[in-house]
């Protein structure tokens, strides 16, 4: 699956169920080369949106109904290897953190966020496009 | 029955929910065990289960005045009853996930259950519950820990 990376822009799909977060990641993120194509809010509708819209970069909430953040990212990373998954989850634990980054998630930013540490965390993510 | 060292885990989890989402410090007060079943809500709750090596459910529970300027602290201009319902669910989230943080992988955490108007809807599963008060700017609010 190609991406939009040497276009200079990336596609950015957001999920979480909660729609409050979803509308805050939207409006807070200040990356120029992000262009928000979706949001979804549960796992099961992100695959879809993800196969539709084919985004380079995705956030991703971990505890969701339907399919949770964890098998999400696994579904992703199978359908695009290079896709960059940010999880943005409450749960504060080491080893869930781990356990996203060995499904092939690429950061991990723990709720609640400020602004400045969803853009922190988006850059050092858009470092490895 | 929580030690002391858990409670003061909740206790800084929503001291940290609003400095970091209300831009502005909560005063938590002290905590106190309920033994008859009925710590109370206000007008709003939402309630995470909690399952795996602990048993029971911790909730937020507000009025509409403090979830609102809530939203507002956070630019949300959608301050309609669905947003009010998924902003205490969201609370409820965060301050029990991140009691993960201490607690470990784990104390599993299920998907907010959000209620409005409806106190006998949220059932506490022990007797004992512990309330922590929460006061931010010129509203009350508590969350309410009830663990085996």
């Amino acid at each position: 699956m190609g991406t939009s990376t040497e276009q200079g822009s990336l596609r950015l799909m957001i999920v979480d169920d909660s729609n409050i977060i979803r509308r805050r990641i939207e409006r807070s993120q200040q990356i120029d080369r992000l262009e928000v194509v979706g949001s979804a809010g549960n796992g099961r509708d992100a695959v879809d949106l993800f196969r539709r819209t084919r985004p380079d970069v995705v956030t991703m909430d971990l505890t969701m109904p339907l399919m949770d953040g964890i098998e999400c990212v696994e579904q992703l990373v199978a359908i695009n290897p290079k896709v960059l998954i940010l999880v943005v989850s409450a749960l504060a634990d080491k080893a869930t953190a781990v356990e996203a980054i060995e499904k092939g998630a690429n950061g991990f930013l723990c709720k609640p966020f400020t602004d400045r540490q969803l853009n922190e965390a988006l850059e050092e993510l858009l470092r490895e496009a | 029955m929580l030690k002391e060292a858990e409670i003061r885990t909740f206790v800084e989890g929503t001291t940290h929910y609003f400095e970091t989402s209300g831009q502005q410090a909560a005063t938590v007060g002290s905590p106190y065990l309920v033994t008859d079943g009925r710590p109370g809500t206000y007008e709003y709750t939402g309630v995470i289960g909690i399952s795996g090596a602990r048993k029971g459910i911790v909730y937020f529970t507000a009025p509409r005045g403090m979830l609102t300027v809530l939203l507002m602290r956070m630019q949300e201009t959608d301050c309609s009853e669905e947003t009010i319902l998924d902003l205490v669910g969201e609370v409820a989230n965060t301050i029990s996930g991140n009691a993960r943080r201490d607690f470990g992988k784990s104390f599993v955490i299920s998907v907010p259950i959000v209620i409005a108007r409806d106190p006998d809807k949220v059932a506490a599963p022990h007797s004992r519950s512990y309330v922590i008060p929460i006061n931010w700017r010129a509203h009350s609010a508590k969350l309410v820990v009830c663990l085996e």
